[in-house]
Protein backbone atom coordinates (compact mmCIF):
# COMPACT_ATOMS: atom_id res chain seq x y z
CA UNK A 1 0.00 0.00 0.00
CA UNK A 2 1.06 3.37 -0.96
CA UNK A 3 1.91 6.08 1.46
CA UNK A 4 -0.69 8.11 -0.27
CA UNK A 5 -3.78 5.22 -0.09
CA UNK A 6 -2.83 4.57 3.57
CA UNK A 7 -3.21 8.31 4.41
CA UNK A 8 -6.74 8.38 2.34
CA UNK A 9 -7.71 5.38 4.02
CA UNK A 10 -6.61 7.13 7.83
CA UNK A 11 -8.89 10.24 6.61
CA UNK A 12 -11.64 7.84 5.96
CA UNK A 13 -11.43 6.18 9.03
CA UNK A 14 -11.49 9.49 10.99
CA UNK A 15 -14.35 10.71 9.20
CA UNK A 16 -16.26 7.25 9.85
CA UNK A 17 -15.29 6.93 13.06
CA UNK A 18 -17.00 10.65 13.74
CA UNK A 19 -20.01 9.79 11.79
CA UNK A 20 -20.44 6.78 13.94
CA UNK A 21 -19.77 8.26 17.32
CA UNK A 22 -22.41 11.33 16.42
CA UNK A 23 -24.77 8.16 15.50
CA UNK A 24 -24.46 6.55 18.68
CA UNK A 25 -24.79 9.78 20.67
CA UNK A 26 -27.97 10.79 18.84
CA UNK A 27 -29.64 7.22 19.52
CA UNK A 28 -28.65 6.79 23.04
CA UNK A 29 -30.16 10.09 23.72
CA UNK A 30 -26.77 11.69 24.93
CA UNK A 31 -27.28 14.45 22.50
CA UNK A 32 -31.06 16.07 22.02
CA UNK A 33 -33.10 14.49 18.72
CA UNK A 34 -33.89 18.00 18.59
CA UNK A 35 -30.67 19.72 18.48
CA UNK A 36 -29.53 16.63 16.19
CA UNK A 37 -30.79 13.86 14.39
CA UNK A 38 -28.64 11.02 13.63
CA UNK A 39 -26.75 10.54 10.63
CA UNK A 40 -28.51 7.53 9.18
CA UNK A 41 -31.84 9.90 9.44
CA UNK A 42 -30.03 12.44 7.50
CA UNK A 43 -29.67 10.37 4.85
CA UNK A 44 -32.78 8.57 4.53
CA UNK A 45 -33.81 12.41 4.71
CA UNK A 46 -31.88 13.65 2.46
CA UNK A 47 -32.84 10.27 -0.02
CA UNK A 48 -36.67 10.50 0.44
CA UNK A 49 -36.60 14.65 -0.20
CA UNK A 50 -34.35 14.39 -3.31
CA UNK A 51 -36.21 11.06 -4.48
CA UNK A 52 -39.78 12.82 -4.65
CA UNK A 53 -38.47 15.65 -6.54
CA UNK A 54 -40.27 18.55 -4.51
CA UNK A 55 -36.95 19.96 -4.88
CA UNK A 56 -36.15 19.46 -8.24
CA UNK A 57 -36.69 23.06 -8.63
CA UNK A 58 -34.44 24.76 -5.75
CA UNK A 59 -31.97 22.60 -6.93
CA UNK A 60 -31.99 23.48 -10.09
CA UNK A 61 -32.18 26.97 -9.35
CA UNK A 62 -29.27 27.29 -6.50
CA UNK A 63 -26.82 25.00 -8.88
CA UNK A 64 -27.43 27.29 -12.24
CA UNK A 65 -27.03 30.71 -10.14
CA UNK A 66 -23.59 29.13 -8.26
CA UNK A 67 -22.64 28.24 -12.11
CA UNK A 68 -23.36 31.55 -13.03
CA UNK A 69 -21.53 33.28 -10.83
CA UNK A 70 -18.68 30.73 -10.48
CA UNK A 71 -17.80 31.43 -14.49
CA UNK A 72 -18.52 35.46 -14.08
CA UNK A 73 -16.36 35.07 -11.14
CA UNK A 74 -13.61 33.59 -13.64
CA UNK A 75 -14.18 35.86 -16.57
CA UNK A 76 -14.31 38.51 -14.38
CA UNK A 77 -11.47 37.79 -12.18
CA UNK A 78 -9.02 36.81 -14.53
CA UNK A 79 -9.57 39.36 -16.57
CA UNK A 80 -9.17 41.81 -13.69
CA UNK A 81 -6.13 39.92 -12.61
CA UNK A 82 -4.94 40.24 -15.83
CA UNK A 83 -4.99 43.71 -15.66
CA UNK A 84 -3.55 44.85 -12.48
CA UNK A 85 -0.62 42.20 -13.18
CA UNK A 86 0.18 44.60 -16.29
CA UNK A 87 -0.40 47.79 -14.89
CA UNK A 88 1.84 48.34 -11.92
CA UNK A 89 0.05 51.62 -10.78
CA UNK A 90 -3.18 49.18 -10.82
CA UNK A 91 -1.35 47.06 -8.79
CA UNK A 92 -0.37 49.67 -6.27
CA UNK A 93 -3.93 50.53 -5.48
CA UNK A 94 -5.55 46.54 -5.51
CA UNK A 95 -2.85 45.21 -4.06
CA UNK A 96 -4.05 46.28 -0.50
CA UNK A 97 -8.01 46.44 -1.01
CA UNK A 98 -7.51 42.57 -2.42
CA UNK A 99 -5.39 41.73 0.83
CA UNK A 100 -8.39 42.90 3.23
CA UNK A 101 -11.18 42.02 0.73
CA UNK A 102 -12.31 38.97 2.83
CA UNK A 103 -12.24 40.98 6.19
CA UNK A 104 -15.39 42.73 4.90
CA UNK A 105 -18.92 40.92 4.86
CA UNK A 106 -20.19 41.43 1.99
CA UNK A 107 -23.96 39.67 2.64
CA UNK A 108 -24.22 42.91 3.95
CA UNK A 109 -25.12 43.88 0.44
CA UNK A 110 -27.54 41.82 -0.01
CA UNK A 111 -30.52 44.10 0.60
CA UNK A 112 -29.09 47.01 -1.29
CA UNK A 113 -28.63 44.30 -4.28
CA UNK A 114 -32.46 43.29 -3.97
CA UNK A 115 -33.36 46.78 -4.15
CA UNK A 116 -30.53 47.28 -6.97
CA UNK A 117 -31.80 44.41 -9.23
CA UNK A 118 -34.97 43.09 -7.44
CA UNK A 119 -35.43 39.64 -6.00
CA UNK A 120 -34.59 36.56 -8.27
CA UNK A 121 -31.52 35.04 -9.33
CA UNK A 122 -29.77 38.44 -10.06
CA UNK A 123 -28.81 39.83 -7.02
CA UNK A 124 -27.49 35.81 -5.49
CA UNK A 125 -25.39 35.48 -8.85
CA UNK A 126 -23.39 38.97 -7.94
CA UNK A 127 -22.85 38.45 -4.02
CA UNK A 128 -21.72 34.68 -5.52
CA UNK A 129 -19.58 37.09 -7.90
CA UNK A 130 -18.46 39.17 -4.92
CA UNK A 131 -17.33 36.22 -2.96
CA UNK A 132 -15.67 34.47 -5.91
CA UNK A 133 -13.96 37.02 -7.95
CA UNK A 134 -11.25 38.37 -5.44
CA UNK A 135 -10.35 34.60 -5.11
CA UNK A 136 -10.07 34.14 -8.73
CA UNK A 137 -7.98 37.80 -9.31
CA UNK A 138 -5.78 37.03 -6.64
CA UNK A 139 -4.76 33.71 -8.02
CA UNK A 140 -4.53 35.00 -11.56
CA UNK A 141 -2.24 37.73 -9.78
CA UNK A 142 -0.17 35.40 -8.44
CA UNK A 143 -0.26 32.58 -11.09
CA UNK A 144 1.25 35.68 -13.38
CA UNK A 145 3.79 36.78 -11.56
CA UNK A 146 5.21 33.14 -10.82
CA UNK A 147 5.51 32.74 -15.12
CA UNK A 148 9.50 32.58 -15.06
CA UNK A 149 10.84 35.61 -17.09
CA UNK A 150 13.24 33.05 -18.77
CA UNK A 151 10.45 31.32 -20.16
CA UNK A 152 8.93 34.70 -21.56
CA UNK A 153 12.54 35.41 -23.33
CA UNK A 154 12.63 31.98 -24.53
CA UNK A 155 8.90 33.00 -26.16
CA UNK A 156 10.64 36.10 -27.63
CA UNK A 157 13.78 33.83 -29.33
CA UNK A 158 11.35 31.56 -31.00
CA UNK A 159 9.27 34.74 -32.58
CA UNK A 160 5.88 34.04 -30.42
CA UNK A 161 3.10 36.74 -31.50
CA UNK A 162 1.74 37.74 -27.59
CA UNK A 163 -1.34 35.40 -28.43
CA UNK A 164 0.88 32.25 -28.91
CA UNK A 165 2.96 33.70 -25.74
CA UNK A 166 -0.48 33.75 -23.88
CA UNK A 167 -2.13 29.89 -24.60
CA UNK A 168 1.57 28.19 -25.00
CA UNK A 169 3.48 29.73 -22.55
CA UNK A 170 1.71 32.17 -19.91
CA UNK A 171 -1.50 30.46 -18.97
CA UNK A 172 0.08 26.65 -18.65
CA UNK A 173 2.96 28.14 -16.69
CA UNK A 174 0.04 30.10 -14.25
CA UNK A 175 -2.00 27.64 -14.34
CA UNK A 176 -1.69 25.29 -11.19
CA UNK A 177 -1.89 28.80 -8.88
CA UNK A 178 -5.08 29.99 -11.60
CA UNK A 179 -6.26 26.76 -10.61
CA UNK A 180 -6.32 27.40 -7.02
CA UNK A 181 -8.13 30.86 -7.28
CA UNK A 182 -11.03 28.35 -9.37
CA UNK A 183 -10.87 25.76 -6.81
CA UNK A 184 -11.58 28.72 -3.79
CA UNK A 185 -13.72 30.69 -6.27
CA UNK A 186 -16.63 27.42 -6.76
CA UNK A 187 -16.66 26.81 -2.61
CA UNK A 188 -17.17 31.08 -2.30
CA UNK A 189 -19.83 31.21 -5.30
CA UNK A 190 -21.53 28.12 -3.36
CA UNK A 191 -21.10 29.97 0.04
CA UNK A 192 -22.37 33.09 -1.70
CA UNK A 193 -25.53 31.94 -3.36
CA UNK A 194 -26.36 29.26 -0.65
CA UNK A 195 -26.09 32.08 2.36
CA UNK A 196 -28.21 34.59 0.01
CA UNK A 197 -30.85 32.37 -0.41
CA UNK A 198 -30.78 31.63 3.58
CA UNK A 199 -30.97 35.46 4.24
CA UNK A 200 -33.58 37.28 1.54
CA UNK A 201 -34.83 34.47 -1.13
CA UNK A 202 -37.70 33.36 -1.84
CA UNK A 203 -36.44 30.22 -3.50
CA UNK A 204 -32.93 27.61 -3.33
CA UNK A 205 -31.25 25.27 -0.98
CA UNK A 206 -30.61 27.95 1.13
CA UNK A 207 -34.15 29.04 1.02
CA UNK A 208 -35.42 25.79 1.69
CA UNK A 209 -33.18 24.70 4.38
CA UNK A 210 -33.86 28.08 6.18
CA UNK A 211 -37.68 27.39 5.84
CA UNK A 212 -37.06 24.24 7.54
CA UNK A 213 -34.95 25.70 10.30
CA UNK A 214 -37.95 28.04 10.79
CA UNK A 215 -40.64 25.37 11.02
CA UNK A 216 -38.65 23.48 13.09
CA UNK A 217 -38.87 20.25 10.99
CA UNK A 218 -35.17 18.99 11.88
CA UNK A 219 -35.51 16.09 9.52
CA UNK A 220 -36.25 18.54 6.49
CA UNK A 221 -33.27 20.60 7.60
CA UNK A 222 -30.38 17.86 8.00
CA UNK A 223 -31.45 16.03 4.76
CA UNK A 224 -30.88 19.19 3.11
CA UNK A 225 -27.72 20.40 4.36
CA UNK A 226 -26.53 17.24 3.66
CA UNK A 227 -27.24 17.00 0.61
CA UNK A 228 -25.20 20.64 -0.11
CA UNK A 229 -22.52 19.15 2.21
CA UNK A 230 -22.06 16.35 -0.24
CA UNK A 231 -22.73 18.36 -3.67
CA UNK A 232 -19.60 20.69 -2.22
CA UNK A 233 -16.94 18.57 -1.34
CA UNK A 234 -17.85 16.03 -4.59
CA UNK A 235 -17.10 19.07 -6.80
CA UNK A 236 -14.12 19.86 -4.63
CA UNK A 237 -13.23 16.70 -4.71
CA UNK A 238 -13.16 16.38 -8.71
CA UNK A 239 -11.32 19.44 -8.53
CA UNK A 240 -9.01 18.34 -6.11
CA UNK A 241 -8.40 15.27 -8.23
CA UNK A 242 -7.83 17.26 -11.63
CA UNK A 243 -5.30 20.00 -9.69
CA UNK A 244 -3.54 16.72 -8.34
CA UNK A 245 -3.15 15.55 -12.09
CA UNK A 246 -1.58 18.78 -13.24
CA UNK A 247 0.80 18.82 -10.08
CA UNK A 248 2.04 15.26 -10.19
CA UNK A 249 3.45 16.28 -13.66
CA UNK A 250 4.67 18.97 -12.18
CA UNK A 251 6.76 17.48 -9.31
CA UNK A 252 9.59 14.94 -8.98
CA UNK A 253 8.45 11.34 -8.42
CA UNK B 1 49.85 22.91 -31.12
CA UNK B 2 49.11 26.41 -29.37
CA UNK B 3 49.08 29.72 -31.33
CA UNK B 4 47.72 31.63 -28.63
CA UNK B 5 48.66 34.80 -27.97
CA UNK B 6 46.97 36.02 -31.16
CA UNK B 7 45.34 39.95 -30.81
CA UNK B 8 43.06 40.89 -33.14
CA UNK B 9 41.17 40.37 -36.13
CA UNK B 10 42.95 38.64 -39.09
CA UNK B 11 40.25 36.58 -40.30
CA UNK B 12 40.89 34.87 -43.42
CA UNK B 13 37.66 32.70 -43.40
CA UNK B 14 34.67 34.26 -44.15
CA UNK B 15 32.51 36.12 -40.88
CA UNK B 16 29.49 34.96 -39.66
CA UNK B 17 28.75 37.49 -36.55
CA UNK B 18 30.23 40.72 -36.91
CA UNK B 19 29.85 43.69 -34.53
CA UNK B 20 30.60 47.38 -35.79
CA UNK B 21 31.43 49.79 -33.12
CA UNK B 22 28.14 48.22 -31.11
CA UNK B 23 27.63 50.08 -27.95
CA UNK B 24 24.40 49.46 -25.63
CA UNK B 25 23.60 51.99 -23.12
CA UNK B 26 20.41 52.33 -21.02
CA UNK B 27 18.30 55.57 -19.99
CA UNK B 28 18.61 56.08 -15.90
CA UNK B 29 18.20 57.85 -13.82
CA UNK B 30 20.87 57.02 -13.50
CA UNK B 31 22.12 56.33 -17.44
CA UNK B 32 24.17 53.43 -17.78
CA UNK B 33 26.68 52.49 -20.68
CA UNK B 34 26.73 48.99 -20.48
CA UNK B 35 28.53 47.92 -23.34
CA UNK B 36 30.96 49.16 -25.76
CA UNK B 37 31.89 50.65 -28.00
CA UNK B 38 32.76 46.34 -29.56
CA UNK B 39 34.49 45.39 -32.84
CA UNK B 40 34.05 42.19 -33.39
CA UNK B 41 34.02 39.54 -36.27
CA UNK B 42 32.80 35.81 -35.51
CA UNK B 43 33.83 33.37 -38.09
CA UNK B 44 31.30 30.87 -39.62
CA UNK B 45 31.88 27.54 -37.65
CA UNK B 46 33.89 29.29 -34.86
CA UNK B 47 33.48 28.18 -31.03
CA UNK B 48 34.14 31.77 -29.60
CA UNK B 49 33.41 32.28 -25.81
CA UNK B 50 33.33 35.51 -23.60
CA UNK B 51 34.39 35.68 -20.60
CA UNK B 52 34.24 39.01 -18.18
CA UNK B 53 34.35 40.07 -14.69
CA UNK B 54 30.12 39.98 -13.24
CA UNK B 55 28.40 42.93 -14.36
CA UNK B 56 30.23 43.57 -17.36
CA UNK B 57 27.56 43.44 -19.91
CA UNK B 58 28.33 39.53 -20.89
CA UNK B 59 24.59 38.80 -20.93
CA UNK B 60 23.18 42.18 -22.89
CA UNK B 61 26.15 41.23 -25.26
CA UNK B 62 24.25 37.93 -25.75
CA UNK B 63 20.88 39.52 -26.19
CA UNK B 64 21.95 42.35 -28.90
CA UNK B 65 23.11 38.98 -30.48
CA UNK B 66 20.13 37.47 -30.68
CA UNK B 67 18.20 40.19 -31.43
CA UNK B 68 16.17 40.52 -28.29
CA UNK B 69 17.78 44.04 -27.13
CA UNK B 70 18.34 46.78 -29.79
CA UNK B 71 22.30 47.96 -29.91
CA UNK B 72 22.27 52.11 -29.26
CA UNK B 73 24.62 52.92 -31.37
CA UNK B 74 27.16 50.64 -34.24
CA UNK B 75 26.06 48.07 -35.88
CA UNK B 76 25.45 44.38 -35.59
CA UNK B 77 25.45 41.82 -38.41
CA UNK B 78 24.75 37.99 -38.89
CA UNK B 79 24.82 36.40 -41.97
CA UNK B 80 24.03 39.36 -44.21
CA UNK B 81 21.26 40.79 -41.82
CA UNK B 82 21.52 43.96 -39.65
CA UNK B 83 20.03 42.68 -36.34
CA UNK B 84 17.72 46.02 -35.17
CA UNK B 85 16.08 44.74 -31.90
CA UNK B 86 14.61 41.60 -33.86
CA UNK B 87 15.31 37.85 -33.43
CA UNK B 88 16.24 36.46 -36.62
CA UNK B 89 16.10 32.87 -38.07
CA UNK B 90 18.59 30.75 -37.63
CA UNK B 91 19.44 31.65 -34.16
CA UNK B 92 19.40 29.39 -31.43
CA UNK B 93 19.55 30.79 -27.68
CA UNK B 94 20.37 28.57 -24.27
CA UNK B 95 19.74 30.23 -21.36
CA UNK B 96 21.63 30.05 -17.84
CA UNK B 97 18.20 29.55 -16.18
CA UNK B 98 16.03 26.30 -16.47
CA UNK B 99 13.87 27.32 -19.36
CA UNK B 100 12.40 23.33 -19.60
CA UNK B 101 8.70 24.17 -19.56
CA UNK B 102 7.23 21.69 -16.93
CA UNK B 103 3.72 20.97 -17.86
CA UNK B 104 5.71 19.30 -21.22
CA UNK B 105 6.96 15.82 -21.26
CA UNK B 106 11.26 16.02 -22.77
CA UNK B 107 9.80 14.92 -26.26
CA UNK B 108 6.72 17.66 -26.04
CA UNK B 109 9.64 20.17 -24.92
CA UNK B 110 11.93 19.17 -27.42
CA UNK B 111 9.00 19.88 -29.95
CA UNK B 112 8.03 23.34 -28.97
CA UNK B 113 10.66 24.87 -31.13
CA UNK B 114 9.06 23.15 -34.27
CA UNK B 115 5.28 24.34 -33.45
CA UNK B 116 5.28 27.26 -35.48
CA UNK B 117 7.77 26.01 -38.13
CA UNK B 118 6.12 24.29 -41.54
CA UNK B 119 7.27 20.97 -41.37
CA UNK B 120 4.92 18.21 -41.72
CA UNK B 121 4.39 15.74 -38.62
CA UNK B 122 6.36 13.13 -39.89
CA UNK B 123 9.70 15.34 -40.55
CA UNK B 124 9.11 17.16 -36.74
CA UNK B 125 9.25 13.47 -35.65
CA UNK B 126 12.36 12.83 -37.03
CA UNK B 127 13.91 16.07 -35.69
CA UNK B 128 12.94 15.52 -32.25
CA UNK B 129 14.09 11.94 -32.12
CA UNK B 130 16.95 12.64 -33.56
CA UNK B 131 17.69 15.46 -31.14
CA UNK B 132 16.49 13.99 -28.00
CA UNK B 133 18.51 10.77 -28.97
CA UNK B 134 21.31 12.60 -29.63
CA UNK B 135 21.49 14.96 -25.83
CA UNK B 136 21.15 10.97 -24.67
CA UNK B 137 17.42 11.65 -22.97
CA UNK B 138 15.70 8.91 -25.54
CA UNK B 139 15.53 6.88 -22.16
CA UNK B 140 13.50 9.91 -20.42
CA UNK B 141 11.42 11.73 -23.58
CA UNK B 142 8.36 10.65 -21.87
CA UNK B 143 9.20 11.76 -18.54
CA UNK B 144 8.70 15.83 -17.22
CA UNK B 145 11.27 18.05 -16.35
CA UNK B 146 10.62 17.79 -12.69
CA UNK B 147 11.64 14.23 -12.98
CA UNK B 148 15.39 15.13 -14.65
CA UNK B 149 18.18 16.59 -12.84
CA UNK B 150 19.70 20.17 -13.80
CA UNK B 151 21.94 19.12 -15.71
CA UNK B 152 19.35 16.81 -18.28
CA UNK B 153 17.46 19.77 -18.16
CA UNK B 154 19.43 21.97 -19.29
CA UNK B 155 20.46 19.16 -22.33
CA UNK B 156 16.33 19.54 -22.89
CA UNK B 157 16.89 22.73 -23.50
CA UNK B 158 19.44 22.18 -25.56
CA UNK B 159 17.81 19.57 -27.46
CA UNK B 160 14.91 21.99 -28.52
CA UNK B 161 17.32 24.26 -29.41
CA UNK B 162 19.07 21.82 -31.45
CA UNK B 163 15.61 21.04 -33.67
CA UNK B 164 15.77 24.27 -34.92
CA UNK B 165 18.90 23.76 -36.54
CA UNK B 166 20.77 26.85 -35.59
CA UNK B 167 23.44 28.28 -37.91
CA UNK B 168 24.41 30.33 -34.63
CA UNK B 169 24.13 29.01 -31.39
CA UNK B 170 24.02 31.54 -28.31
CA UNK B 171 24.72 29.75 -24.30
CA UNK B 172 24.12 32.32 -21.84
CA UNK B 173 26.12 30.11 -19.08
CA UNK B 174 24.39 27.50 -19.19
CA UNK B 175 26.87 25.01 -17.07
CA UNK B 176 26.37 27.64 -14.56
CA UNK B 177 24.23 25.94 -12.16
CA UNK B 178 25.96 22.32 -12.79
CA UNK B 179 28.49 20.61 -10.76
CA UNK B 180 32.27 20.97 -12.17
CA UNK B 181 32.24 16.80 -13.55
CA UNK B 182 28.64 17.42 -14.65
CA UNK B 183 30.22 20.57 -16.47
CA UNK B 184 32.85 18.78 -18.12
CA UNK B 185 30.86 16.26 -19.85
CA UNK B 186 28.36 18.85 -20.13
CA UNK B 187 31.38 20.57 -22.27
CA UNK B 188 32.01 17.34 -23.98
CA UNK B 189 28.37 16.89 -25.59
CA UNK B 190 28.69 20.49 -26.27
CA UNK B 191 31.63 20.35 -28.27
CA UNK B 192 30.16 17.13 -30.09
CA UNK B 193 27.00 18.76 -31.13
CA UNK B 194 29.00 22.26 -32.55
CA UNK B 195 31.21 19.48 -34.74
CA UNK B 196 28.49 17.36 -36.12
CA UNK B 197 25.98 20.60 -36.70
CA UNK B 198 28.86 22.71 -38.11
CA UNK B 199 27.04 26.12 -36.52
CA UNK B 200 28.92 28.82 -35.38
CA UNK B 201 29.02 29.11 -31.16
CA UNK B 202 28.92 31.71 -28.99
CA UNK B 203 29.37 30.49 -25.37
CA UNK B 204 29.00 33.32 -22.32
CA UNK B 205 30.56 31.87 -19.33
CA UNK B 206 33.08 33.06 -15.93
CA UNK B 207 34.48 29.95 -15.94
CA UNK B 208 38.18 30.21 -17.40
CA UNK B 209 38.48 26.60 -17.67
CA UNK B 210 35.72 25.89 -19.28
CA UNK B 211 36.16 28.97 -21.97
CA UNK B 212 40.07 27.44 -22.45
CA UNK B 213 38.71 24.00 -22.84
CA UNK B 214 36.13 24.48 -25.00
CA UNK B 215 36.79 27.17 -27.19
CA UNK B 216 38.87 28.03 -30.65
CA UNK B 217 38.74 31.79 -29.22
CA UNK B 218 38.32 33.73 -26.41
CA UNK B 219 37.04 37.41 -25.26
CA UNK B 220 38.24 38.79 -22.51
CA UNK B 221 35.87 41.90 -21.19
CA UNK B 222 36.79 44.59 -19.41
CA UNK B 223 34.68 46.11 -16.80
CA UNK B 224 31.82 47.75 -17.66
CA UNK B 225 30.80 49.22 -19.98
CA UNK B 226 31.84 46.14 -21.45
CA UNK B 227 34.58 46.17 -23.99
CA UNK B 228 37.10 43.42 -25.89
CA UNK B 229 40.42 43.82 -23.93
CA UNK B 230 41.95 40.44 -25.35
CA UNK B 231 41.16 38.20 -27.88
CA UNK B 232 42.92 34.72 -26.94
CA UNK B 233 42.89 31.87 -29.51
CA UNK B 234 43.31 28.42 -28.29
CA UNK B 235 44.48 26.63 -30.96
CA UNK B 236 42.91 22.96 -30.02
CA UNK B 237 42.21 21.03 -33.04
CA UNK B 238 38.33 20.86 -33.86
CA UNK B 239 38.48 17.11 -32.62
CA UNK B 240 38.57 17.82 -28.55
CA UNK B 241 37.07 17.19 -25.72
CA UNK B 242 37.48 17.60 -22.15
CA UNK B 243 40.42 15.74 -21.93
CA UNK B 244 42.21 18.70 -22.84
CA UNK B 245 42.99 19.86 -19.61
CA UNK B 246 45.55 17.76 -19.14
CA UNK B 247 47.59 19.30 -22.39
CA UNK B 248 50.25 21.19 -20.60
CA UNK B 249 49.05 24.59 -23.22
CA UNK B 250 45.68 24.19 -20.86
CA UNK B 251 47.41 26.32 -18.18
CA UNK B 252 48.85 28.46 -20.11
CA UNK B 253 45.38 29.64 -22.15
CA UNK B 254 43.77 29.49 -18.80
CA UNK B 255 46.65 32.10 -17.22
CA UNK B 256 46.64 34.10 -19.78
CA UNK B 257 43.13 34.66 -19.81
CA UNK B 258 43.29 35.49 -15.56
CA UNK B 259 46.18 37.60 -16.54
CA UNK B 260 43.73 39.79 -18.38
CA UNK B 261 40.88 39.61 -16.52
CA UNK B 262 42.22 39.73 -13.07
CA UNK B 263 42.66 43.66 -12.99
CA UNK B 264 39.22 44.09 -14.67
CA UNK B 265 37.31 41.90 -11.86
CA UNK B 266 39.35 44.07 -9.02
CA UNK B 267 37.73 47.00 -10.82
CA UNK B 268 34.19 45.74 -10.12
CA UNK B 269 34.85 44.82 -6.49
CA UNK B 270 35.91 48.75 -6.38
CA UNK B 271 40.05 47.89 -5.67
CA UNK B 272 42.79 48.86 -7.68
CA UNK B 273 45.14 46.13 -9.10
Amino acid sequence: MTRRHAVLLVRIAVLAGLVATLEICCRIGIIDPLTVIPPSDMVASMIDRIGSGELNESIVNTFSTVGLAFMLAVGCGTLAGALVHRWSRLRDVADPLLASYYSVPTFIFYPLLVALLGLGKAPLAVLGVLSAAPAVMIGTLSGLDGVSPVLLKMARVHRLSPARTLCWIVLPAALPRLFSGFKLALSYALIGVIAGEFILSGTGLGYAISYAYQSFDNRAMYGLMLFVLLVAVIANGLLYVWEGRLARRRSTG
Amino acid sequence: MNQHAENGQALSESWHVALKGMVRHYDGPPAVQALGPIDLTIRRGEFFSVVGPSGCGKSTLLDVLCGLVRPTGGSVRFESKELRGQVPDGIGVVFQEDASMPWLSVRQNVAFGLRTSSLSKKQVAERVDHAVSFMGLAQFADHYPAQLSGGMRQRVCIARTLVLRPRLILLDEPFGALDQQTRLLMGDELLRLWRETGATVLLITHALDEAAMLSDRVGVMSARPGRFIDLVATGWPRDRDSRIVSDPEFGTVTARLWSSLREESLKTMGRAA
